[in-house]
């Protein structure tokens, strides 16, 4: 493959990820409502479109063509970089995550991820330990008591259960041998005992890892039941009290960007990507594997969802002591049983 | 191709920077924060000195600053939040109760 | 050609990012330009071939010791820094001493053309770095994860408030 026809069809993998992963968010948030209200006995969203499906179209709407307020005490530059700090580090974490084996399209084979690099997982943790700095700057650039409060609390949450998420994936990565998002996934093809699937989560207890994982996740997204840095009952709205319009809709896209790629992560460590039935023409057999792994994805968000709906919150110290006292001895625990069994076997 | 030396140079001008923040700085995290810049600009010079003579030590080399530039980080931010609690003052200068 | 582009470029950032940390008068800048001057330095990194190296720089100082950073300023809500002179001595011959050593060493450096690196040259993969560290490096390993400890526990212990006082503060 030429230099140039490499550059274009890069280009046109980052336009139509972007736009997938954009419409995806729009949508969780579709979802979240729907589900959440059926969940309390309530509609959602019905009166745009059908079941309320242009709801996302008209939120968009909206959010451009209200006031961008800014208000008088801030500090400018920081108050307007903090938004589209969180935005970008959130869509950016996406580009080393692979969606499918590969396509091939007139005689080019080409993967299904914007880029397969040697370290993809570690890309995406840095990449996600710097969306932290949005939330934080936020918080103090908006010079207002409550948004200091949760940028504060944001960013001690983030840097604590960083520790966990992280010590929780490398069970897996001791099984896997390798940080390639790719060679993890096709470390978990075929079956053992003849029929369960050969996934990490059933695997040498990284079951356990797999709740370390969506635990420590919930709360580096500032999900319920984690979510006190947007304490809505204590601190008005959190770090984003103070925004408004499209930049607070940049929260909001960085919030439920980050969420998908949580989802997709633990779908591709711990369920086995792509991994599932393929069948019937080479067109269906080119789909299916992007069709099981969006399915793993969108029970994840269901799940998120669902939890929302559930769980009260957290008080923080109880917080706080649950990162600290729980998940990460537990973490630790789990991987030198890991490193153990690998070691024995 | 980059020569060795460029390395080295922007390596150097950032050890430099780090030297002089800690010099004209009075705000202790600021010089706290050149202090990790020097630590920064060396571990350039590990990683290209271990690019130049083929051998990865460098590179664990760099690995094991930043360790210890971890732990410093911890103790010494917690010696700052110290000193601001007794003192209330970031200012280096009025952290002088030894000075005669 | 796109080495030394891509060289220069981040170099570049680099200085400017650290230049900038000297300029700025509030903490909370600076730490910012230094979040810069690191995730430049992180791109040099790649550039060498230590993608290991760039990652752990971008997860550990950039994400982790900065945010450390920038919570410290947050929660001492650290303002302006005052304008008081300190030391003249390092105003004096501080400064122009280190500008001679510095200018002098770059010189010397830069006479040097010969020696130079190439993109990929020494792929720094996890795995040759874990072999090295778990082996030739195995007892510096397990003293940095000893100072780890203690430095965990001096932070705890310096940063908790002592107990003479949390009592007074429960009266009031």
């Amino acid at each position: 493959m030429s230099i140039t026809l490499f550059i274009i069809v890069s280009f046109i993998k980052i336009a139509l990820i972007l736009f997938v992963l954009l419409t995806a968010v729009a949508y969780t948030v579709w979802l979240e409502r729907k589900v959440v209200g059926r969940m309390q006995n309530r509609w959602g969203p019905t009166r745009v479109g059908p079941f309320g499906l242009l709801q996302p179209a008209a939120n968009g709407v909206k959010f451009l063509f209200k006031e961008d307020l800014t208000p008088p005490h801030v500090y400018k530059p920081l108050y307007i970089a903090a938004p589209m700090i969180a935005v970008i580090f959130a869509v950016t974490s996406i580009a080393v995550i692979p969606f499918g084996n590969s396509v091939t399209i007139a005689g080019y084979d080409i993967p299904l991820q914007i880029t397969d690099v040697n370290i993809g997982l570690l890309v995406v943790l840095g990449i996600t330990s710097l969306g932290v700095y949005g939330v934080a700057l936020s918080g103090w650039s908006s010079n207002s008591k409550y948004s200091l409060l949760g940028g504060l609390r944001a960013s001690a949450q983030m840097v604590s259960y960083e520790i966990a998420l992280g010590l929780s994936l490398v069970g897996v990565l001791i099984l896997a041998g390798t940080f390639s998002l790719r060679g993890i996934v096709d470390a978990q093809a075929g079956h053992f005992w003849g029929f369960i699937p050969n996934w990490f989560i059933f695997r040498g207890g990284q079951i356990v890892a797999f709740f370390i994982y969506l635990t420590a996740a919930y709360a580096e997204t500032n999900r319920i039941p984690f979510d006190l840095p947007e304490a809505e009952t204590e601190l008005v709205a959190g770090y984003h009290t103070e925004y408004s319009a499209m930049k607070f809709a940049m929260f909001f896209m960085a919030e439920y960007a980050n969420m998908i790629t949580v989802a997709c992560i633990a779908s591709l460590l711990f369920l086995g990507g792509w991994r599932g039935p393929v069948f019937g023409p080479d067109w269906l057999q080119a789909i299916l594997p992007v069709f099981w792994f969006s399915l793993r994805v969108f029970v994840f968000l269901f799940v998120y969802i669902w939890v929302r709906g559930t769980l009260p919150r957290f008080r923080y110290d109880q917080l706080m002591a649950f990162g600290w006292k729980f998940l990460l001895p537990l973490a630790i625990a789990n991987l030198v049983v890991t490193a153990l069994i690998v070691a024995v076997t | 191709m980059v020569p060795l030396s460029y390395y080295l140079v922007l390596s150097g001008i950032l050890f430099a920077c780090g030297v002089t923040g800690f010099l004209i700085k009075r705000n202790i995290i600021s010089i706290f924060m050149s202090i990790e810049l020097m630590l920064n600009g060396v571990n350039l010079s590990f990683v290209a000195f271990a690019a130049h003579w083929q051998q990865l030590s460098g590179q664990v080399f760099v690995f094991f600053v930043m360790v210890v530039a971890a732990a410093e980080a911890a103790v010494g931010l917690a010696i700052i939040i110290a000193v601001f609690r007794t003192r209330e003052t970031l200012n280096i200068d009025q952290v002088n109760l030894l000075k005669l | 050609m796109l080495h030394l582009i891509l060289f220069s470029v981040f170099g570049l950032v680099c200085v400017a990012g650290a230049v900038n940390l000297l300029l700025q008068r509030h903490p909370i800048n600076s730490a910012l330009s230094l979040v810069v001057v690191m995730g430049a330095l992180a791109v040099e990194y790649l550039l060498l071939g230590a993608e290991f190296v760039a990652a752990v720089q971008v997860i550990v100082y950039a994400g982790a010791i900065m945010v450390l950073f920038v919570f410290v300023i947050m929660l001492l809500n650290a303002g302006e820094e005052e304008h008081t002179h300190g030391s003249r001595v390092a105003w004096l011959l501080g400064l122009p001493g280190m500008l001679a050593v510095t200018v002098l060493i770059c010189w010397g450096l830069i006479q040097d053309q010969t020696s130079s690196v190439r993109i990929g040259e020494l792929p720094g993969h996890p795995a040759d770095i874990a072999q090295l560290l778990f082996h030739q490096f195995l007892l510096p390993f397990e003293v940095t994860s000893i100072l780890v400890l203690i430095a965990i526990m001096g932070a705890v212990v310096l940063a908790a408030r002592p107990e003479s006082v949390r009592e007074t503060k429960r009266e009031h």
